[in-house]
């Protein structure tokens, strides 16, 4: 046994997966079971009363589900990690560690709609408040702590506007007020940045997205830290009797390891939302490329970034890991290997050009997913957000014109050929032979570039 | 000496057999009861509470002290410590009189002279960890649970 801190690479190829001890199989067998055999009477009861190691049922743990944890534990820098169905699954399992009635939690509003419609809408009937406030303005964000706030949730790079969070500076708001921070770092991955070792205590994935890699999984995870103290009050269902757990008192009784058992133990237990054998297994064969792919992402990204940014079609492109971006400094602070493959840019002409530039595409791929091999592509205001008018619309934090990518890995000349064909269909449709019906800028084709850092 | 490393924990772990538990309790509620079951039914270590308000746990006899216990045992290889920070120091003379080869401080278990006075008799000290989460790191305990063993390994665990 060695104390050697092994390289992210060979942890992403090893970590959680020993040669199997039984049949020395070297990839990791998929336990495709619903339950597990006792040993003995004795052995069956220590387990349920949590006081041995081992499986009981594959709702509340599984060997190639506990691979896949472990493995992200120790790619993220935690101590461990409980896998969930999906991203929503797993940052509600998050929330519903800490907080009950009467709660409230702090959320950065430069998040996925998902989570903001999670916490607004089902959450708030479970009586559990959130507030909503720019994760750049920090003295908005210390104000709104209040004593029954229970965690600060915000995204390392905020879907899908690209906002980088100060991960450092939030953390330290979130602590001096005794408060967790949690990080759902869906859009980095653990490869371009890893939250805990900027002072977050808790971090998300929706391992869907680059953990899987080849979008053929729904998945989520959550990892912990294991340095917050969740003792002193704030956290009474870690640190009081547990009614759903023969009063166990979880602080007292598993230390550093509290929030992960209590987190498995009962919330995975009841609310039922564990991931599937087969998912977790292919989940373990994408991580071990991640660090290769996410290389390859952030140089076809920023290429087609500096690609869009001198097209005339484009009136701006948002990737951070462009120097003009006004958050170039955290880009190069936090994402140092690239700020990711996931990006937003405005077409000139509007909602309809860029319903027309969505059209003409051959290769990137139309649809509501990110972070795969194959390029994405979606355009919020003929989709996710076309029942809303351009008014509305910009209220809900969405340009019209604005389409957002998710850069694959395909060749970079068959990704700027379709974008250039897409681009002068969409935008000089006399010359492509489309006549759109609708009236146009007269001064959109061929006029001035301007290339904004944000928008 | 004070053992900070993974290796360290695991060398002390394999080459123990005897573990005096100071403080361990019979109530199941309790950590140290959790711990007490967990080592004794994994059947690795001989495990003895030493707590002088109970008779037994599990059929396993309880003894008042670790005076008491090494007058019949013998010096144990590890004296694991649930008890108060401030009853640290008495506790850990006892432990040195006794002839302990090791002193292990649970979680929150923590006194700095005593953690001193121990690494100066020679005592190998373990402090604010659990044995049974260490014990479980290197049996693959942890691993069922998604807990981050950092071990990695292409060797096959016999």
């Amino acid at each position: 046994m060695q104390d050697r801190q092994f390289g992210f690479a060979t942890r992403a190829i090893h970590a959680g997966t020993p040669p199997d001890p039984v049949t020395g199989s070297r990839v990791m067998p998929l336990y495709q079971t619903a339950a597990y055999v006792f040993g003995s009477t004795e052995q069956a009861a220590e387990l349920f009363q949590l006081r041995s190691y081992g499986h009981i049922y594959s709702r509340i743990s599984n060997p190639t589900v506990a691979a896949f944890e472990e493995r992200m534990a120790s790619l993220e820098g935690g101590l461990g990690a409980v896998a969930f169905s999906s991203g929503l699954a797993a940052q509600l399992g998050v929330v519903l560690s800490l907080a009950q009635n009467g709660d409230h939690l702090l959320c950065s509003q430069n998040i996925y709609g998902g989570t903001v419609t999670q916490f607004t809408v089902l959450l708030k009937r479970l009586g559990i408040e959130t507030t909503f406030v720019p994760v750049e303005d920090h003295n908005a964000i210390r104000a709104a702590i209040k004593p029954n706030t229970k965690l600060l949730f915000a995204e390392t790079i905020g879907n899908p506007g690209g906002t980088i969070a100060d991960l450092e500076a939030l953390a330290g708001i979130a602590h001096q007020a005794g408060v967790p921070f949690v990080v759902d770092n869906t859009f980095a991955s653990p490869y371009l940045c890893r939250p805990i070792e900027h002072g977050a205590d808790v971090v998300v994935h929706s391992a869907t997205k680059f953990i899987s890699g080849h979008g053929s999984v729904i998945g989520g995870v959550l990892v912990e830290s294991g340095r917050f103290p969740w003792e002193g009050g704030r956290f009474p269902l870690l640190s009081e009797p547990s009614p759903g757990y023969h009063n166990k008192v979880f602080t007292e009784t598993f230390g550093e390891y509290a929030f992960l058992m209590r987190a498995r133990a009962e919330i995975l237990r009841d609310v039922g939302a564990q991931m599937a054998p087969m998912d977790a297994w292919l989940l373990l064969l994408g991580l071990e490329t991640l660090p290769i792919r996410m290389e390859a992402h952030v140089r076809n990204a920023r290429a087609i970034a500096e690609f869009l940014s001198k097209r005339p079609e484009v009136e701006w492109v948002s990737y951070p890991g462009l120097a003009s971006h006004s958050q170039a400094a955290l880009a190069k602070k936090y994402l140092p290997r690239g700020a990711g493959s996931i990006f937003t840019f405005g077409i000139r002409g509007g909602r309809d050009a860029g319903r027309r530039f969505i059209d003409a595409l051959e290769l990137w791929s139309h649809l509501a997913n990110v972070g795969d091999m194959k390029s994405l592509v979606i355009h919020p205001a003929s989709t996710t957000h076309s029942q809303l008018d351009d008014e509305d619309m910009r209220k809900a934090g969405v340009a019209p014109e604005s389409i957002r990518l998710s850069v694959g890995l395909e060749d970079l000349d068959d990704l700027t050929w379709d974008l250039d064909n897409a681009l002068k269909t969409a935008c000089h449709p006399e010359e492509s032979g489309c006549h759109p019906e609708e009236s146009k800028d007269p001064e959109a084709p061929k006029g001035r570039r301007r290339v904004e850092t944000t928008k | 000496m004070i053992l900070a490393t993974v290796s360290e924990r695991q060398e002390l772990l394999a080459r123990s057999k005897t573990i005096a538990m100071v403080g361990a309790s019979a109530n199941p509620l309790r950590p140290s009861y959790t711990v007490f079951s967990y080592l004794r039914t994994q059947g690795r270590f001989e495990v003895t509470p030493i707590n002088p308000t109970i008779s037994a746990i599990d059929g396993v006899k309880a003894y008042p002290s670790l005076a008491a216990y090494a007058a019949e045992h013998g010096a144990p290889d590890i004296v694991d410590v649930f008890r108060k920070p401030s009853e640290l120091v008495e506790l850990t003379r006892e432990a040195i009189g006794a002839g302990a080869k090791a002193i292990w401080f649970q979680y929150g278990v923590v006194n700095q002279e005593a953690i001193e006075l121990a690494d100066r008799a020679g005592l190998d000290v373990v402090v604010d960890r659990c044995v049974k989460v260490e014990s479980a790191r290197f049996n693959g305990g942890l691993a069922t649970s998604g807990l981050n063993s950092g071990l990695i390994t292409s060797r096959r665990r016999s």
